[in-house]
């Protein structure tokens, strides 16, 4: 299978990486791939990793269930969470039937339905993000794919209980912001979190479907670029040679951090858990200084300590 | 001040040595010519009194933010707010040129500071907050200046109690601002909700093109929303659909009129009528001053305001509800298909 072939190679790759912006710059484009390589876990392999039990929620009550994008209710650490993440497939049938990973409205809005429930009952939210974009399609759009991605942005704002969103594979466009808006960001270390598809940016600003990597050059959409923007909070080491060689392991660590981060999360009152999620979105977004030139006048300079 | 009717031809070179002369802004003249849908010409005065819609057919062209508050309020009574704020330039992002040399062609070429134009006025004596979109401005894109200017708007309206007006014209996020770009989008929809807060409404006006990160955050999330005739209106346009589900797409896939059958808009409304229209939604929501509860006071104002008002208010009214009660009356041929989806 090539799938493995391209495993081996990645396995040499990212022996050498480094969590510094620099590193990550040298070997970006396979990062990008490893970021959406084929035995990359899903949000299903960390659901069923990190809960004892999970229930899965279907359909939005409106039109349709979407299969893309997975909702429910799981145990995590003897204590309800919910759990809201687009879903790929692994095989070709899988992956028709996910749409791969590019939910339509029908799955913000079951997104929707299922944090107004965890709202109500006081259950914390945890999004796994893993999406190309959002799917874009005739039927979608007559069904309202803006204004179900706005909505959801602004569900996810006004929660009332802890959310912490995880980027786990691939973070792209509004598709991926619609499950993004979260007290805490995470990204794992091998992952992408980008306003478009280096393929769609190709598209659009070079004109020229073939320059992705190049695009992926200029968009820097990696986990340790990400944290120096403060775009994310944590970036969530990997198993060496990526997430795929291991994804028990790769469920161990984010399973740390998930639980340390939903603790520190729970002590706060919803007040001020609301007044810090609006301040964090709310300072991203670097202004030109006027005194200076058009460089960045804040942000952070080093990623996380391991 | 010359004044050339539409029916005398008059070149486009000559046109924009008018313009010139006159000291109007430069791009008033690329607008003098010819309509692309009806082939009428027209000179760049009279366009500009048909607020840029072709005097024929109606086709709306595209609007400079500034010009827009002037049709919006009363002419040249708004006062722009933020104007100073300017795009840095976070991923030293090159694509086909550098962004920072994109920003001083689009700084040069529009003569703005950004893709959004901020300002407090009074539509038809409704004193309210605008934030206006200009698609000259790199696609209207919106990056972190979009961003902050409008957050910044929502604050000023829901401190002074005014309701928001926006009127979108974009692309999308701001591609050559990266991943900060899509992060505008949290910020405008967060921002937002002051105005709930506050308790006053938000009247959205969505003009050719709304698509993408814009139409997916706060476009989408108006109290009542307008749309212009033939604006596309859409998260993915349609070469990307095309590109990407090898759909065939109707031809006003997306457009105003299609997505109002779609139940995303409110209405569709033509430009030379919607300083008018945006007034009188304002003036049916406005709450009496310090008071959100009670309703009397309003409906006090309307009666005092007599059966003229009240004619007004009918005559704008469209006129599917009047031929539809014809067609429910007891008696009436229903010479119509009935499976006919009514305009």
């Amino acid at each position: 299978m090539s799938d493995r072939k391209q495993g081996g190679r990645f396995r040499k790759v990212t022996n050498k990486v480094r969590r510094t912006p620099e590193a990550q710059d040298e070997d970006l484009w396979e990062r990008v791939q490893l970021a959406r390589h084929a035995e990359r876990p899903y949000t299903l392999d960390y659901i069923n990793r990190l809960c004892s039990d999970f229930e899965e929620l279907h359909g939005d009550r409106y039109f349709s269930d979407d299969a893309a994008l997975v909702a429910g209710f799981g145990r995590y650490h003897d204590t309800p969470v919910a759990f809201i993440g687009q879903q790929k497939g692994r095989d070709t049938n899988e992956r028709t039937c996910r749409n791969f990973g590019m939910a339509g409205p029908e799955g913000y809005r079951k997104a929707m339905r299922v944090m107004e429930i965890a709202n109500r009952l006081g259950i914390s939210v945890v999004t796994l993000i893993d999406t190309p974009g959002a799917f874009p399609g005739a039927s979608a759009e007559e069904r309202g794919q803006g204004g179900a991605i706005s909505r959801s942005i602004q569900m996810m704002w006004r929660l009332d209980v802890p959310t912490v969103a995880v980027i786990i594979g691939e973070g792209s466009s509004g598709g991926a912001l619609g499950l993004g808006v979260a007290d805490r960001v995470l990204m794992l270390e091998n992952s992408t979190y980008s306003v478009i598809s280096p393929e769609g940016a190709s598209a659009i600003l070079w004109r020229d479907a073939s320059k992705a990597k190049l695009a992926a050059q200029a968009f820097k959409p990696t986990a340790a670029n990400c944290y120096r923007w403060g775009v994310v909070d944590a970036v969530v080491p990997e198993p060496e040679g990526g997430a795929h060689t291991d994804p028990g392991q790769a469920a161990e660590i984010l399973d740390q951090y998930l639980s340390r981060v939903l603790t520190e999360l729970g002590a706060v009152p919803p007040a001020d858990r609301r007044r810090a999620r609006r301040e964090r979105f709310r300072r991203l977004g670097p202004l030109r200084d006027p005194e200076g030139g058009m460089g960045m006048a804040t942000g952070r300079e080093t990623p996380p300590p391991g | 001040m010359s004044r050339v009717g539409r029916n005398i031809h008059v070149s486009v070179d000559r046109l924009r040595q008018l313009a010139q002369r006159e000291g109007r802004p430069r791009r008033i003249k690329a607008d003098a010519g010819t309509c692309p849908k009806c082939d009428s010409h027209y000179s760049a005065d009279e366009m500009q009194r048909n607020m840029r819609v072709c005097p024929a057919c109606g086709h709306h062209f595209a609007v400079t933010a500034r010009e827009r508050m002037e049709q919006l309020g009363e002419p040249g009574g708004y006062v722009e707010l933020w104007s100073e704020l300017r795009a840095s330039d976070p991923l030293q992002f090159t694509d086909l040129k550098p962004y920072t040399e994109r920003i001083v062609e689009a700084e040069k070429s529009t003569g703005m500071g950004e893709a959004i134009v901020c300002a407090e006025l009074e539509v038809r004596h409704q004193p309210a907050v605008a934030a206006v979109m200009d698609f000259s401005f790199m696609g209207g894109s919106m990056g972190a200046v979009v961003g902050e200017k409008f957050a910044r708007a929502c604050d000023y309206a829901a401190q002074k109690g005014l309701p928001l007006i926006i009127v979108s014209a974009s692309g999308g996020a701001r591609m050559q601002e990266g991943t900060l770009a899509l992060m505008q989008m949290a910020k405008t929809v967060i921002a937002l909700d002051a105005l709930a807060e506050a308790r006053v409404p938000v009247v959205v006006v969505l003009a050719h093109p709304t698509t993408g990160g814009v139409w997916a955050s706060f476009a989408s999330l108006g109290d009542v929303t307008y749309a212009e005739p033939g604006a596309l209106i859409a998260f993915s346009g349609p070469r990307v659909i095309e590109e990407t589900t090898r759909e065939v797409l109707p031809d006003d896939f997306g457009r105003a009129e299609a997505q109002l059958r779609n139940g995303q808009v409110d209405a569709v409304v033509d430009r030379r009528e919607l300083a008018q229209r945006i007034g009188r939604v304002l003036h049916i929501l406005s709450r009496p001053p310090g008071d959100g509860a009670s309703t009397a006071a309003p409906a006090l104002q309307w009666a005092q305001g007599g059966a003229q008002k009240v004619g007004e208010a009918v005559q704008a009214l469209p006129s599917l509800p009047r031929k539809m009660m014809d067609r429910m009356r007891p008696g009436s041929t229903d010479g119509e298909d009935p499976g006919e989806t009514p305009a």
